[in-house]
């Protein structure tokens, strides 16, 4: 299969005045043309961070990419200038944000807005981008597409706006999508709407589609492919049979007994104890060992190198080693 | 919107009608009346002819009524040092000249202003940004009267470029101008970069970063309008501190604007004109208050529905 | 699985074999390893100290308020009578800022000036902060109907030109030290009472929130570390800007012959005096008092910047 993305050692450090946090110590992903990958994590785990590297987004000066490369098509971008970048987004890379109560500019109508990026990145006249707005509202499911575009953001209900922003993402038709947290601040019902909808225009348009979230039944309903990332490194990726039905890493395993399904025999939520690392002075070993029912010594002390389980799943986990006392789970 | 506007409307009338009283107490609370302090040749029966005059012989109730009553009709009848021109006169005469100084001084103060703090905000934590935000603390820092005498001094004294006084052509408006609009610049400055930087981290300025728009494009479609919003907010509070501004500043200058009649009112207890002019000033300020709001609402979408919803 | 159960490569690290022994430990102590959460006032205070400008403001006005309050009583000279073969003396050693045209010592008159204009500036932000914690929270406190019509009364009286009511004042009640401080609280607590108001109505919604949570015994503790701290920040901030407002219109005041009267000195009163001299060339007696005006404004303005900016709970992290 095709590879359109492929991240490889990433590292991005930010300076704050209480001193420099290393929100992505060393990731390695890639992403196959028409798939969708998840990337799951909790607040703070360097999923964002990652989301936004993609698209060199990430503020500057107090942010940086210290190290590694994202080849997108064979392009690194962390090579590539301001102004070529500005071709890549919106054409090539599209990305959606967390609230879409705030993603719409509240002073501007909402044609405006759809419009904006076509007329930024090819010389269309402005008949046809209307066209082509209408034509996108309509694919995302918004009725009476015409009169809707001299309307204001705030004249849209929350999902409604949600619509509005992936319509407003793949007007240029992008080969890459990269939603942050999409459906976080929408209701559940929606949610699954949105969810659905993002499966239909995968159908559809054969867009490759990075979903980072930290809700995995999300995760279970869209993504093909999914990377748990924790303390700023991904601890295991997989399949999404591989993540759910074979999970190795004793976060991963944490993360599904802490959420509701209905497939589950005993109804007891598990919540994981403990606080994420503190990214100022990330620990030297497994960021994951304050919190693990498993931990050994070895863990506190040097971060395990990756097991390849099977071709597509793969795990950093001292329990993974011949050595270890405790099993796997 | 409707609703709003009437609120305020009648919210307008009632600080008017606030000012206008209180300035009748204040003015007769002050013992005897203006014509015992200075001239004591003046005999007993012209001072009575004179009081039956201003009407300061009748019962303090009636007086109100006939204040109230000048008011309504906007003829604030005659000032007493010169008996031979009336408040409206005087008015007449001062505010032009005063309206043009300050809108001169609200025009360039609003230009440099937003340019300095947009230029601070982009370049946040940079070099430009720290000069800017320097200059502007000193402007709010050295008083505009203080900043006029400097002027006078430099410009006028040692270096003979600038005329000191009057109002008579553009190159005697210079040194006014910048006197007064130095203020006002600096807090626009300030202000307009704190807000500019709020907006610059908003979800939609990400959005349309996202989207591959030029920063050119980012800043002045997406950033600036949001960003003007706090800007549009204080305009009336800045035009009350222009033109609490003009008084000194006119002072300084001699520029016959309101502002020196004001002042000389002040100094000879001329009632008439004290109370006209303070009720004009307050009359004007607090129409740019309402018109401010009104200005806001139309730049603002959000703001019919808001409102309405608000209160 | 092939793949599975294979010692993982470390790069050709010796690795100890007990390491691999299962550890047991509270898991609640994982809590503990989180970054020490620094106490608002102490993380405030740790922000104020990185900005150079409000550490510099802090320390001037700091050397001020003792100057104004010892210098006076050192100085060899009068504040109300000079001599007058000393008229209108540059500034040289025995005179450092000059003389006037009465032949008085420019430099003493200038730190009895500090005294009145500090103290205008304190008492009025002083009487501002009463009355608008009183205001502010009883309409906040009582919310409700009071609230609206408390509210509605600060509306029609923020309308109001603030300076030119002050001046009305002076004009009627006579320019003195105690009807100059009268006349700026009268329209000066407006602002503060709406603040305070702001930050009650606050402060009831969490408690609101928190008792419904029952808390219990850290409720104490979450009011004094978190919800306190927060509602003082602004009220903070805006007494410090308080003071130089109210210095300035003092100046301001002074410069139209409505503020403090001769004999006795404010910076504001001296720079008027000082005007008439400067065409003359006697540049020290608008000079000093302006720097000092305009220094102590400066340093009142970047020290309540930088407040604003250390109690800011967006910026904290």
């Amino acid at each position: 299969m095709e590879k359109i993305l492929e991240i490889d050692d990433l590292h991005v450090h930010f300076s704050t005045y209480g001193g420099t946090v290393q929100a992505v110590r060393g990731v390695n992903l890639y992403l196959n043309k028409g798939e969708t990958l998840a990337i799951v994590g909790e607040s703070g785990s360097g999923k964002s961070v990652t989301s936004n590297s993609i698209m060199q987004l990430i503020p500057s000066p107090s942010g940086k990419i210290v190290r590694g490369s994202i080849r997108f098509k064979g392009k690194d971008l962390v090579q590539t200038s301001k102004k070529e970048m500005r071709a890549i987004r919106g054409v090539d890379i599209s990305m959606i944000f967390q609230d879409p109560m705030t993603a719409l500019n509240p002073t501007l109508t909402v044609g405006d807005q759809l419009t904006e990026g076509l007329k930024q990145h090819s010389s269309v006249s402005i008949g046809k981008a209307k066209e082509k707005a209408i034509e996108m509202l309509r694919l995302v499911g918004i009725t009476n597409p015409e009169s809707r575009l001299k309307q204001y953001p705030h004249q849209f209900s929350g999902g409604m706006r949600q619509r509005i922003v992936i319509a407003m993402a793949l007007i240029c038709e992008p080969d890459l999508l990269i939603a942050d947290e999409p459906t976080t601040a929408l209701d559940v019902t929606i949610q699954a709407q949105i969810m659905e909808l993002f499966k239909e225009i995968q159908e559809k348009t054969g867009v490759s589609i990075i979903l980072v979230t930290h809700d995995l039944g999300v995760v279970a309903r869209v993504a093909d492919r999914v990377a748990v990332m924790y303390g700023g490194k991904i601890i295991e990726t997989g399949d999404k049979d591989d993540i759910f039905y074979r999970p190795q890493h004793p976060y991963t395993i944490g993360l599904l007994q802490s959420v509701p399904r209905l497939d589950m025999k005993e109804d007891i939520l598990q919540p994981i104890e403990g606080t994420p690392p503190d990214l100022f002075a990330p620990p030297q070993g497994c960021p994951f060992t304050a919190r693990c029912a498993h931990a050994m010594q070895v863990c506190a002390n040097i971060h395990p190198a990756t097991s390849y389980l099977s071709d597509s799943h793969q795990v950093e986990c001292w329990l993974q080693d011949a050595r270890a006392k405790r099993q796997p789970v | 919107m409707a609703i709003y506007l009437i609120r305020r409307f009648v919210i307008m009338i009632a600080t008017i009608f606030v000012i206008a009283t209180l300035t009748f107490i204040l003015m007769h609370s002050i013992p005897g009346n203006p014509f015992t302090t200075q001239d004591r040749s003046t005999s007993e029966a012209v001072q009575e002819n004179l009081k039956a005059h201003y009407h300061l012989d009748e019962p303090m109730i009636v007086q109100y009524g006939i204040w109230l009553k000048s008011l309504a009709t906007f003829d604030f009848g005659p000032s007493i040092k010169q008996p031979t021109e009336t408040v409206n006169d005087l008015l007449g005469r001062g505010f032009p000249i005063s309206a043009e100084l300050g809108m001169w001084t609200i025009t360039i103060a609003l230009i440099s202003g937003i340019t300095l703090g947009v230029l601070a905000a982009l370049k946040h934590n940079g070099i430009i940004d720290y000069i800017a935000m320097t200059l502007a603390v000193l402007g709010i820092s050295i008083p505009n009267f203080i900043l006029a005498t400097l002027l006078i001094q430099q410009l006028a004294v040692n270096l003979q470029l600038l005329p000191a006084a009057t109002w008579s052509s553009p190159m005697h408006m210079i040194m006014p101008i910048i006197a007064l609009a130095t203020g006002p610049t600096a807090i626009i400055a300030r202000l307009t970069r704190s807000s500019m930087l709020e907006v610059l981290t908003q979800d939609y300025i990400k959005t349309a970063r996202a989207k591959g728009l030029s920063p050119a494009k980012i800043v002045i479609k997406h950033a600036l309008r949001n960003a003007l919003m706090p800007v549009v907010t204080i305009l009336g509070t800045l035009v009350a501190a222009i033109l609490t501004g003009t008084f000194v500043i006119e002072r300084i200058f001699a520029i016959p604007g309101m502002g020196k009649y004001f002042v000389e009112s002040i100094n000879n207890r001329d009632y008439p004109v004290i109370m006209g002019t303070t009720v004009f000033y307050s009359a004007f300020l607090i129409f740019m208050l309402f018109l401010v709001d009104i200005v806001y609402s139309i730049l603002d979408p959000r703001i019919k529905l808001h409102k309405k919803g608000g209160s | 699985m092939e793949y599975h159960n294979r010692p993982i490569d470390t790069t050709g690290q010796q690795i100890p074999e007990d390491w691999f022994q299962p550890i047991e430990k509270d898991l609640n102590k994982a809590e503990e390893v989180a970054r020490p959460s620094l106490s608002f006032y102490k993380d405030a205070w740790l922000r104020l100290k990185q900005n150079r400008l409000a550490i510099t403001g802090l320390f001037f006005l700091i050397v001020l308020i003792l100057a104004a309050v010892f210098a006076p009583i050192f100085s060899p000279y009068s504040i109300s009578e000079g001599a007058l073969r000393n008229q209108n003396l540059a500034p040289s050693a025995a005179h450092w800022f000059g003389t006037d045209n009465l032949g008085r010592d420019v430099f003493t008159r200038l730190w009895h000036g500090a005294r009145v204009s500090l103290f205008v500036g304190v008492a009025a932000a002083l009487i501002d902060f009463f009355i608008g914690i009183i205001y502010g929270g009883v309409a906040g406190y009582k919310g409700g109907r009071t609230d609206s019509v408390m509210m509605r009364i600060i509306e029609v009286l923020y309308g109001l030109p603030h300076l030119l009511v002050v001046i009305l004042l002076l004009v009627v009640m006579g320019p003195s030290l105690f009807t100059i401080i009268v006349a700026l609280t009268i329209t000066g607590w407006i602002g503060m009472a709406r603040i305070v108001r702001g930050q009650v109505m606050q402060l009831r919604n969490h408690e609101y929130v928190l008792a419904s949570k029952t808390l219990g015994a850290s409720t104490g503790r979450i009011i004094r570390k978190n919800l306190l701290p927060n509602t003082m920040g602004p009220i903070i901030v805006q007494i410090t800007l308080t003071v130089p407002s109210a210095i300035f219109a003092e100046a301001f005041l002074s410069f139209l012959g409505l503020g403090i009267q001769a004999p006795n000195a404010s910076w504001g009163s001296m720079a008027n005096d000082g005007l008439s001299a400067i065409l003359s060339g006697d540049w020290w007696l608008l000079f000093f008092p302006a720097l000092f005006i305009s220094l102590t404004m400066f340093a009142f303005n970047v020290l309540g910047d930088g407040l604003r900016d250390a109690f800011d709970p967006k910026l904290r992290r």
